[in-house]
């Protein structure tokens, strides 16, 4: 049996959503190789070599798969799909673009956001926003699987595996690309930082959101997050939006501000291993899965804890 | 133009979903069900183009048991044309579902087909990309932003690090993402015009698609339980705390 991963990148660097769905797709077989579908993307390629554990990187290259154009993806994809077992491809807004286009190219049922394999036909994923987990076993001689890199550990480094170019397929001859508008951050990137600071509602302006939670997420080398209504209301870009249906984040410390804690933004956040609230509501439902719960207006209690955070040596 | 739009029939997104003892599946005995939130937005983006001259002829589909007539009558009051119901208590997979959109589709022959996202019950965020697969049209997911002109659609998708706009030859698959726009409630006097609206009740037999599927749920079980914490009194206290007790700082 063997897996093939395909590689989550922005042409320039490998994002480490990568490095842990390797370590799924090492759960299903030994012989996991890793395809890099990107336009110049010798960097990425060498990146995925050194993971350890990788038997080759397999790389594509063409103007539509450096869009990630799900139909160039697909096309690429195909014709390797005859020598793998299962294609495993990271949870995100890319993947979830082209992996069930895959899936009915080979007439499979596609598996979405495992958390957890139980056996190489059998996995675990939550489903209801997050409310349940299901699991599921797939009848399907060929998988295709997303992965919700949040679940498993990074596969750590030391490989050297060989780089081998592939065929970079028919493109999106009905598609084209017309622009992008990529936000630029110097931050850490939201779905694999260490600690995310999340604004809501609450902040009432795009300048306030930034005026209140981009210092305390500098201060704390924090990524930046923020609620549904945040985004809706054009506080905050969309791409900061964590839920169910938006990033999914785990990480050690996830601030949430002014947030009343629906059940779609627990559903991106709840796995975090410490979780602190800060809503003038005592009622509020994030208080229900908040370790350290603040009671408190955020314009008086965000100035005091960058304060108590100066005082600790922050 | 005639615009395709697929709906589905889910447990309301104010719902929190309850596992059931069991561990067969979630509870839906007595609960408030609604159109899937991304389909009303689907929904309310077809009702615009035809408001706007673009679309001429709105159908709305649904796959699900008897009572999905009540989501496709909510499309018909928001402004939909009529409905077409494939009828059936299987719980049909993505894949599937995807299959008998084809063929509704080839009978059909819509110039765009506009849908969710992702349904909030199983959460797969699939359907849409498979249809084009299918159909082997062009797709966009996840837009923001839909906008035909001639043969062509140009739409603006919610990428991993911001907008992302393609253009894409028509027909083609388009999925809704939260900001397309904010779907309108029915006005009582179209919710009484939708009961006239026609709908069609098909069976998935009738369209020669076998929905048995390919997976097997073994269980559905309860997410680990987090537990409230403590409240601290003020930033010092919580900072302190960060820092020795919690040791994330
Ligand atoms: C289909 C669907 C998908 C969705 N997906 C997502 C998703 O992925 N992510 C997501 O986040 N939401 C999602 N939602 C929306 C979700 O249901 C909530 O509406 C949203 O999370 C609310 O955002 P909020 O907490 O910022 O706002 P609110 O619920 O309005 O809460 C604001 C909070 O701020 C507090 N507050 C106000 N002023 C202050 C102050 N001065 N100091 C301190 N606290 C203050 C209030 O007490 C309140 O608790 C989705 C909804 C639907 C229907
Ligand atoms: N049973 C169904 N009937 C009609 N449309 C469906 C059905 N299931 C899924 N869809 C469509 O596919 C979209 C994505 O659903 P999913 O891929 O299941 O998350 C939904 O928003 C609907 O537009």
């Amino acid at each position: 049996m063997a897996v093939l991963v395909i590689a989550d990148h922005d042409n320039a660097s490998l994002k480490d959503s990568t490095q842990k769905t390797v370590t799924a797709a090492k759960a299903l077989s030994g012989d996991v190789d890793v395809l890099v579908a990107g336009q110049g993307v010798d960097a990425v390629a060498a990146e995925a070599a050194k993971i350890e554990g990788v038997r080759k990187v397999l790389v594509a290259e063409s103007d539509a798969l450096g869009k990630q154009i799900a139909e160039a993806v697909t096309a690429a994809v195909l014709p390797l799909a005859a020598n793998y077992d299962a294609i495993l491809i990271p949870a995100t807004a890319s993947g979830k673009n082209y992996a069930p286009r895959i899936a009915a190219k080979l007439d499979v049922a596609p598996i979405s956001e495992i958390i957890e394999v139980v056996s190489p036909d059998t996995f675990v994923r939550p489903i209801y926003a997050g409310n349940a987990l299901e699991t599921v076993q797939s009848s399907d001689a060929k998988k295709v699987i997303t992965v919700r890199a949040t679940a498993f550990k990074a596969a750590g480094e030391g490989g050297s595996a060989a780089i081998e170019k592939v065929d970079a397929g028919a493109g999106a001859p009905k598609t084209r690309f017309v622009s992008d508008e990529i936000v630029k951050s110097d931050r850490p990137e939201l779905a694999a930082a260490k600690i995310v600071v999340s604004g809501g509602r609450a902040m009432g302006s795009a300048e306030e959101f930034q005026r209140v939670i981009e210092p305390l997420a500098d201060k704390l080398g924090a990524a930046v997050g923020a609620s549904r209504a945040a985004v809706d209301a054009g506080y905050a870009p969309n791409d900061y939006q964590v839920g169910q249906t938006g990033k999914v984040v785990a990480p050690q410390l996830y601030v949430a501000i002014g947030i009343s804690g629906a059940i779609q933004h627990l559903a991106g956040m709840k796995d975090s291993k410490v979780i602190v609230a800060i809503n003038k509501d005592a009622d509020a439902p994030i208080f229900q899965v908040a370790d350290y719960g603040l009671v408190a207006d955020y314009k008086t209690a965000v100035p005091e804890l960058m304060d108590a955070l100066t005082a600790a040596g922050r | 133009m005639k615009v395709l739009v697929p709906v589905k029939r889910v447990i309301d997104s104010n719902v929190k979903a309850r596992v059931k003892p069991d561990q067969t599946g979630v509870d839906l005995a007595n609960v408030k069900m609604s159109m899937n939130p991304f389909c009303e937005i689907a929904v309310e983006e077809a009702v615009r183009m035809k408001e706007k001259g673009v679309a001429d002829e709105i159908v709305a589909v649904s796959i699900g048991p008897v009572q999905a007539q009540e989501t496709i009558r909510t499309a018909l009051a928001m402004g939909a044309d009529r409905g077409v119901l494939i009828q059936t208590d299987t719980d049909v997979e993505p894949l599937e579902v995807a299959k008998l959109l084809k063929a509704v589709i080839e009978q059909e022959a819509p110039g765009l087909v506009l849908m969710g996202k992702q349904a909030i019950d199983g959460d797969n965020n699939a359907v849409g990309q498979m249809l084009a697969a299918l159909l082997d049209w062009p797709q966009a997911t996840f837009a923001s932003k839909v906008e035909v002109s001639g043969q062509t659609v140009k739409v603006t998708r919610e990428v991993d690090g911001g907008l992302q706009t393609l253009e894409l030859d028509l027909p083609a698959v388009v999925t809704a993402d939260l900001r397309l726009n904010e779907p309108r409630y029915a006005s009582l006097p179209n919710i009484m015009k939708a009961k006239k609206k026609p709908i069609d009740v098909k069976a998935p037999a009738d369209y020669g698609v076998d929905v048995a599927g390919h997976l097997k749920v073994l269980k559905v079980t309860e997410p680990p339980k987090r537990t409230a914490g403590v409240k601290v009194e003020n930033a010092a206290e919580l900072v302190a705390k960060l820092k020795t007790e919690a040791g994330v700082l």
